[in-house]
Order: structure tokens, then sequence, then C-alpha cells
């Protein structure tokens, strides 16, 4: 069964020409469209962060004309890189591609629907992009009503553009719930599932139940600019903050669909890279689910000085402080696992310990927000900015640098330029807290955000922080190339370069079409180092 | 390995799958799973609903006033009548009997038209009578609620968006059909119809759910 | 340079303590802030500390199989969730006292629009873009919006509450300092939103009275008040030179005759001026058919346009 002959051809060559990975049912060719798709959208995003960041250097209209067009470059900053990048951007890029592979199974649930995804995300976006023909959206990515139901421009086909990206989410969602429970290979129960896929699986269920709630409330803000149906209408006996709860709903949610992801992958880096059996291996997979779980009840800390009642507030402020505690968990137990291990820094575990460093930043100051009377200065500050940039870039984008390192061997056969990846990874950590830190102290002395312009009294650490941005463009650019030129002349990677226990590591590099050569079956935990 | 690579209505399978039977429990499941985001969707108009109906019980109970309860009825009737057709196209197929899922399948999609029919009748009615969502809100009679504007608004958005998916099972059932009559289904395999009617079910339940808060309001 | 509130326990970059509320969010803050820093010092230290003892020394390192310390576990999850309950606990606390305004404290309208703020006190007396408020007295504003959403936030008071049409919402706070704090919009409303600039002037309770008795027009002349008025209501988006902002600079203007979205001519004269005050998008200039400016109406006495149309008659280019 593993002959040479069969060695030679894996899914990267099985078949050739565009057409053929257009039309692919194999999750894993899906999961590289993905991962071009989503790098071509941070790129996009990522130039806008730039232009923003060129335009805050300096009091004044300086990089754009006016605030008309900055509130463009902000709105689809934030609607590119939520939408098309961070929510995408784990599942169903190394989700799709190694999920399947860590439950020792041979594709996903539903290969067509899959592929599905994959095409409503290209539509979504497209439409999103063809907005700016119409002058864009100028309402930031939330859309608050009443200024995006009056608001004149393309705003109703970046609703409809978002509203079809989430059926990709929805889809991918169903399908990675329904691979989690009925592909498992034999032997693999539950608990002898990788963390990273404990993390997918949590997160395809928040996928499954608060993505379509997003979906009813961008209908309803397309039905209000159509039709003026009311329902945000003041004048017609609607509620403006009616709309922020619907959003909400499915964006607290959303944030950890972003995040979840990212913390299974940190638990395969580091219980690699020390070499050691993942400390709290059950705390950490029902921290996974019950974060999940408690996320759906905590969407008003968005809006504790929105006009929400008091006891809405305090409900909310404590059952965020309930969501922060198994996060902390977390964090605890990957640094014990790191106690009396043996540890080795290529590239993914510097990103894994980038990510400890950042993402604890960014959750302390997640609690600090979660107290309400802190919240009422803070909150629409840059000092959230900040906040929500360390978690997600911190985090997330950590997590996956250090997801397509660690697993580029596997999914390309090849090596990347270690020394190249390593460079990249200081540029983007330094430049990351260039950038973001300062925005904690300019929120704390009151700049808002979405601002266009500033009082002078801001612009010594707005231009720190520009100048950060730049470090982490060259940090993000150098990366580009070491996965372009791993991916085009790379040296030939073993099976298993680092060792690793989970099943993706027994197959080749890359895997043939059906994953497996011989059906794996499971005798143990995950991460047996012994 | 050799049932991978026969069509379905043999027992064939996907490749990734072990047998059929698990093929067709993953389907099920899959479809349940999506069921539930439709639940969430509709949850999010009926939340909607609630909220309105809770702040201006005058204005829900006029505006229900000018829909005919006698309508919805026969519309719930239908609806339960076709969902009960669907399940025996589902039994006939179980039982190789294609000629008679076929005739089930087109009862339901009759079904289906009846609904449809009669929904653009009272959605015409309304039309004339300037009884629209919103700001386009333009009866001429006597209103005593200020804002019954808000209340069609909340009609057209649920029953609108339910038929939308009456529409989407109406096309599901003649794509079913199609490969109904070319032999597809039968005791081996009928996970499409299984799907689809479930699908149809949904739907149906969810009228189930609107008729009692829009017509019945008093 | 920024302000950095030394004055407090330790340097947590807070701006200066202006309000009742300042040192109680500033003592919290400060709170949470140290149990982060030690938090961060314990984790990432950790971290260091394990990455540089526990390196690999050869390829065939073995580690200790260790999976679980229930004692950790424990002591690491309810320590922070006790933590938590107490700053949650103490964060409520003062909420609520943000909330629950003296029933004897000043009342001020406010009222938000694209892109200013105006007050109105309840002796009738009006303030365009700055309002005046005696220290050490509690003042509660009662707030709206005319268009979409605004929030009022006074960063050296450490209070905020969004303002929304169709409805009031209110803030309240007792000035602790004289002086002139600044008055931020935010929330998100369109091209104005960062100018949307505002501030509170607090003074002396002897002062206040003085100001609130004193008509802020008395003995000066109709382009004197329209000049205050402008600085006030629409500086946000006009200038006085011939700049292309938001909207149109006024310098020269008058008694020409203004092109229109539509191809047609109007003379700028005192009809135009003040149809575009209280009606602004019916004769829009060309070049501005994306902008929009919401009206004046009720905003403005009528003496207060005729000042402003006085005003613009005497800005040459």
């Amino acid at each position: 069964m593993s002959s040479a002959a069969d060695r030679s051809k894996n899914y990267l060559n099985e078949e050739s020409g565009l057409w053929s990975w257009l039309t692919t049912l194999d999750h894993k060719r899906i999961g590289i469209m993905y991962m071009i798709t989503v790098m071509f959208f941070f790129l996009i995003g990522g130039v806008f962060a730039l232009l923003i960041r060129a335009e805050l250097f300096s009091v004044g209209p300086t990089v754009v004309e006016g605030a008309a067009q900055y509130n463009q470059l902000m709105t689809f900053h934030g609607a590119i890189m939520v939408f098309m990048v961070i929510i995408p951007g784990i599942p169903a890029f190394l989700g799709n591609f190694f999920l399947p592979l860590q439950i020792g199974a041979k594709d996903v649930a539903f290969p067509k629907v899959n592929l599905m995804s994959w095409y409503c995300l290209i539509i979504g976006a497209a439409i999103s992009f063809y907005s700016l023909f119409f002058n864009g959206a100028d309402t930031g990515w939330t859309f608050y009503t009443p200024y995006s139901i009056e608001t004149d421009n393309g705003t109703i086909l970046l609703v409809l553009g978002a509203f079809v990206m989430g059926f990709s989410s929805i889809l991918t969602g169903v399908n990675f719930v329904a691979t989690t429970h009925r592909l498992r290979a034999p032997g693999m129960g539950f608990f002898q599932m990788p963390l990273f896929v404990w993390g997918l699986y949590s997160t395809a269920i928040l996928q499954v139940v608060a993505t379509p709630v997003l979906g009813i409330t961008l209908l309803l803000l397309a039905a209000e600019k159509t039709m003026g149906i009311g329902f945000f209408d003041p004048a017609l006996g609607g509620d403006p903050v009616l709309f922020q709860h619907f959003f909400w709903f499915y964006s607290h949610p959303a944030v950890y669909i972003m995040i979840l992801p990212a913390m299974g992958i940190i638990s395969e880096l580091i219980t690699t890279f020390s070499r050691k059996v993942i400390f709290g291996y059950k705390a950490i997979a029902f921290s996974s689910v019950g974060i999940a779980a408690v996320s759906f009840f905590v969407w008003g800390h968005h809006m504790f000085v929105s006009g929400q009642s008091q006891l809405a507030g305090v409900i909310f402020s404590f059952l965020t402080m309930l969501v922060g505690v198994p996060t902390a968990i977390k964090t605890f137990n990957w640094v014990a696992t790191m106690y009396k291990g043996s540890i080795q820094f290529q590239s993914p575990m510097l990103y894994a310990m980038g990510f400890l460093f950042l993402f604890t930043i960014g959750g302390v100051t997640g609690v600090m927000l979660a107290v309400m009377a802190v919240d009422v200065h803070f909150h629409d500050t840059y000092f959230v900015v900040a906040h929500f940039h360390y978690v997600m870039v911190g985090g997330t984008l950590m997590a996956i640098m250090g997801g397509i390192y660690y697993w580029f061997p596997k999914m390309f056969g090849k090596m990347y330029n270690e020394f190249m990846a390593q460079l990249s990874f200081l540029f983007i950590f330094v430049g990351f807290n260039v950038t973001f830190f300062p925005q904690f102290i300019l929120g704390a002395q009151g700049m808002p955000r979405r601002y266009f312009d500033y009082l002078p009294a801001f612009e010594p650490l707005n231009r720190v922080s520009t100048v950060g941005s730049w470090l982490i463009g060259i940090g993000f650019l150098i990366g580009l190339y070491v996965i372009v030129s791993g991916m085009l002349k790379g040296k030939k990677a073993p099976d298993n370069p680092w060792g690793a226990k989970t099943l993706e590591w027994q197959t080749s590099s890359p895997p043939p079409h059906t994953n497996f050569h011989e059906q794996p079956v499971v005798t143990g935990g995950p991460y047996e180092y012994r | 390995m050799s049932t991978v690579n026969k069509p379905r209505s043999e027992g064939g399978h996907a490749f990734h799958f072990d047998n059929a039977e698990h093929e067709f429990e993953t389907s099920k499941f899959g479809i349940w799973l999506f069921l539930c985001t439709e639940v969430l969707m509709f949850g999010g108009l009926f939340v909607a609903y609630f909220l309105f109906e809770h702040k201006f019980p005058e204005t829900f109970i006029e505006g229900a006033t000018y829909l005919d309860w006698k309508f919805g009825a026969v519309n719930t009737a239908v609806l339960l009548l076709s969902s009960f057709t669907m399940v025996l196209s589902i039994y006939y197929a179980q039982n190789n009997k294609t000629k008679q899922c076929v005739n089930m399948l087109f009862i339901t999609l009759g079904c289906g038209f009846i609904f449809m029919g009669i929904k653009y009748l009272e959605y015409m009615h309304k039309i004339e009578l300037g009884l629209l969502p919103g700001e386009m809100f333009s009866f001429t009679g006597e209103v005593g609620a200020s804002n019954l504007g808000l209340y069609f608004s909340t009609y057209y958005m649920m029953t609108g968006l339910h038929g939308s998916h009456v529409l989407v099972g109406m096309g599901l059932i003649v794509w079913c059909i199609v490969r109904a009559r070319r032999g597809e289904y039968n005791s081996k395999y009928f996970t499409t119809l299984e799907c689809v009617g479930l699908f149809w079910h949904l739907v149906d339940l969810i009228w189930i759910y609107l008729f009692p808060l829009l017509y019945l309001v008093d | 340079m920024f302000w950095v509130n030394k004055a407090h326990a330790g340097n947590t970059f807070m701006p200066p303590q202006a309000s009742n509320f300042a040192e109680s969010v500033d003592t919290l803050y400060g709170f949470l802030y140290y149990a982060s820093l030690i938090s961060c010092i314990l984790v990432i230290g950790g971290l260091i500390y394990f990455a540089v003892k526990y390196k690999r020394k050869t390829a065939t390192d073995k580690t200790a199989y260790i999976a679980h310390n229930a004692l950790l576990e424990f002591l690491w999850s309810f320590i922070p969730f006790v933590v938590f309950l107490v700053v949650f606990a103490w964060g409520w606390k003062v909420f609520y006292d943000m909330r629950n305004a003296p029933k004897d404290a000043l009342e001020v309208h406010v009222v938000g629009q694209k892109w200013n703020w105006n007050f109105i006190y309840k002796s009738g007396r009006k303030s365009g873009g700055e309002f005046t408020v005696p220290v050490n007295t509690p003042v509660k504003l009662i707030m709206s919006s005319r268009d979409v959403l605004h929030s009022f936030f006074v960063p050296s008071f450490r209070v905020k509450q969004d303002v929304v049409p169709g409805r009031y919402t209110s803030l309240w706070f007792t000035a602790t300092k004289e002086g002139d704090f600044n008055v931020f919009c935010t929330e998100y409303c369109g091209t104005g939103h960062s100018t949307m600039l505002a501030k509170v002037k607090v003074v002396s309770k002897a002062e206040y009275e003085n100001w609130l008795e004193n008509d802020p027009y008395k003995g000066l002349s109709l382009a004197e008040v329209g000049q205050k008025v402008y600085a006030g209501a629409c500086i946000a988006c006009h200038n006085t030179t011939d700049v292309k902002k938001i909207g149109p600079g006024f310098a020269g203007l008058w008694g020409t005759d203004r092109k229109l979205t539509d191809g047609s001519a109007v003379k700028f004269d005192e009809a135009y001026v003040k149809e575009s005050i209280v009606n602004p998008n019916a004769k829009k200039a060309e070049g501005y058919e994306n902008a929009v400016m919401t009206s004046f109406q009720g905003q403005l006495s009528e003496d207060e346009i005729t000042g402003v149309i006085e005003y613009l008659k005497t800005l040459k280019k």
C-alpha cells in the first residue's frame, strides 16, 4: 500500500490545471484556495490600514482629501479584515486542510458544500468590493443605525456582500460539526481529539448558531434602507438601539469564532515544540466549548453607554467576567505545558510565544473594558481599538502565522526559510507593539476612535503608532516572501519534521488525495510525549 | 471499497464514508444543523415581533384586523397536507414505488402553489388598500394607531422571508421530481428526499407559528 | 505634551481629574492596571523563564509527563474568578452612582446633531458649541439627537453617554475644578464626526450666575452677534476663507451669483442665506452634491439668523 509509486502522487500533483482546482472537492485543495484568497484580502485590508495610519501621522488632511474618504477607508479596513480574513482565516484554511487529517478522516462530511462555501466568500467579497464603484460605504463595519440607513452610497452592496459571506461561514460550520461527530477514525473518541479540533468544533457551533442572526440583521438593514420598514426608525415606532442588540448578538460570538481556532493552534504548537504532553487537556477542551456557550450572553458589553438599562449592563458585565475565567485557564495551561519541557524555538514556537505575550495583554484589557464604570471612559476610544487589535492581530494573526509555518512542510512537502521567517516575526512583533501600545494611552487620554482628525495634543503618539505600522508592513511582506519562495523552491520536507504526535504527521508530506495510505487506528491521546 | 464506485441507488456512497448508511446518517445530521440556522434566522424576526407587539399592542391588534384569518387557516391546512404528502413520497420511495413517490411529490408541489397563490391574493389586496410597510404606508381609511406601518413591516418581513423559503422548497421539490422520475430513489437511497422533506417540514412549522402571531391577535 | 495624571498613585495616563467621578474611576482603573501588570509579569515572565530554563539540550530529551495538578488548576481558576467578581461589583457600584443623579442637580438640555452640540438652560438661555457650569454643583445633562447617534464624552470628567434620536438619555457630574474641558463626540456620525467638538467651561458659582443672567449678545452689533453664532454653530463645516471643506468657505461670496447643483444660479443674498440655514438642502452649491447639512430651524432665533447674515456680509476675500 505504501510503495514508492504511491507516494509520488499527492493532492497537489494528482490533477493539474486551474479548472481542476476551481471544481475540486478535496478539502486540502479547498483549504489552499482559501489560503490564497484570505492572504490576498489581507494584503488589501493591510494597505487600507497603512493608508489610515499614514493619514493619522499628522493633524489635518494629509494622505486623503477629507473625512469622507477616510471614513470609507476605515469602514473597508474593518469589513475586509473581519469578514474576509479573520473569520474564515483559520477555519476555512487550516481547519479545512487539517480537521479531517487530525481525526483520521478522508475528507470533510460534505465536500460539495465545502466548495460552495468558498464560492460564497468569493461572490460576497466581489459584491462588497463592487460597492466601491458607488462611493463604497462609510458607516464603519458595524453599520449602526440611523446613520447607515440615511447614508447615500454603496452601503447596501457591502451589506449584501457581508450577507453572502455569512453563508460561507455557516456552511463551513455545518460541515465541521458534522465531520467532527461522524468521521472520526476508529479509537478516536472526543477526548482523543487534538485540541485544534476542539477549537474548530467550538467555533463551528458558533458559526452555525450565531451567523444566521447576522443574516437577518443585515436583511432588516437592507429592507430599512430600501423600503423604510421602520424597525430602527424612531419616527415610525422603531428603535435605533435595537440594531445594536441584533448586530452584537452575532458579532460578539463572532470574536470567539476569531479566537477559538487560534487557541487551538497554540495548543498544538506549544506541546509539539516543548515536546511535552499538554497540561490540562480536558480543561482546555471544556474551556473551548464553555467559552462558545457563554459568548452568546455577553453582547451587551459593547453597549454599556448605548442607552440600554442599568440592569442589562450589570448582567452583561457579570457574564463577561465568567467568560474571562476559561480564557485565563487556557493561558496558564499553555505556560504550564512548557514547564520541564524540551523547548525548541523555530518560527512556529516564536509565534506561539508571541501569541501568549500579546494575547495576555489583550485579554487583561478586555477585563478592564468589561468593568462598567471603566468602560464608560474607554468605550469608543482608541483604548478599545488597541484592545481588539491585541487579541485579533496579536492573538489570531500570530496563531495563523505560527500554524502556516508549522504545517507548511505537511501542506507543500517543502521547508520554508527559517531565518527569514524569524526575521518576519521580529518585525511583526516589535512593529505590532509600537503601533498599538500607544493607542492604549491615546484612548485613556480621551482620543475617540473613527476620528479622521484629532487635537494636536494627540499627535506625538499617533506618529509613533504610524511608524509601527510600517514595521508591521515590512514584517508581513517578508512573511509573504517566505511563504511564496518556500512553496516554489523550498527544500524537500520529511513526513514529520517536528516529531509531533497528531495523526496528520503519520502520513506523507504532502498527503495523498485520500489523506492516509492506511486507515489510521487511534490507541491513545494526541500528545503522548513520554 | 467496491461500494464506493456504485451508483447510490445500488448502495454506493462517497469515498470518505464507511458505507451508505454512514453517509445517510451524516447527511441527515447536516440538514438538522442547517435547520438550526434557519430557526435562528427566523428567530431574530420573531424577537422583533415580540418586542414591537409588547411596545404597541393596540397597533398589532388593529393591524391584524386587516388580515383574513380564513385565508391563513386554509394556508395552514394546505401546508400541513403538503408535509404529509412529502412524508408519503419518502415512504413510497423506501418501498420502491417510484410512480406513487412522484405523485406525492407533485401534490406537495401543488400545495406549495396554492399557498403562494393565496399569499399573492392577500398581498395584492393589501397593496391596493395602501397597507404597506413602514414609510410606504398609505392607507387612506380611518386608523386608530399612529404606526400601523410598523405592524405591516413586521407582517411583510415575516411572511416574505417565509414565502421565499416556500419558493426555494418548491424548487428543491422540482429537482427531487426530476431525479425520482429518473429512478434514482429506492429502498437503498432516498437521502435527498429525506433532507428536502426535513426542510419542507421546517417551512411548515414556521408557518404554524406565524399564523397565530399575525392572524389571531386580539 | 499629553496629560499625565501624576497626582494619582502611579502613572496610568488618564487626563486630569476634574469631576466627582474621576477619582473613583481612576482608582478602580489603577487597581485593574496593577492587577493586569502583575498577571502579565507572571504569565510572560513564566513564559520567558521556562523558555530559557527548559531549552532543548539534546535531540533525544525526554520530558516529564505532567498532565494535571489539581491544586494549581483550582487556584488559578478560583483566584482570577474572585478578582473578576470583585472588579465587577466595584465597577457596578461606581456605575450605579454615575446613573443616579441627585434630585436637585442643575439640569441642562443638550441637543446633538450633525455636527455640533447645542445647550439649552432652563432659563431659556442657549449656548452653542460650549456651555458653562458652576464648580462643585451637580449638573445633569438631558440629551437627545436630532438625526443620528452621537455620544457625549468629557474625558476629564470620565463621563460618556450615547445620544439617541427619538429618546432622551442623561448623564450627570459634579465638576471639581475650574477651567475649560474638551467634549468629544464618540459615536461615529459621518464626515463631521471628528470635528463635532465642544467645551465645558467650569466657573465659580458667582460667575455662573452672572453668565446665566447676562444676555450674550448684549451690546453687540448684529454682525458681532452673527460672528458669535457662527463660531458655535457653523465652524465645524464652513470657514471664513474660500477653502472647500465639508461645506463652502464664505469669503467674498456676498452678492455674487452662486452656481447650484442643478446647474441654475442664485444670488448669495439675505434670502438665500436664510433659506440655507433653515432648509439647507433646497439649494446646494455646485460641488456639494453629496454634502448634507442639518437644518437649524428652531435652533437659532430669528435675531441670531439675522446676525449671521450680517456677519457673512463682512467677509471679504
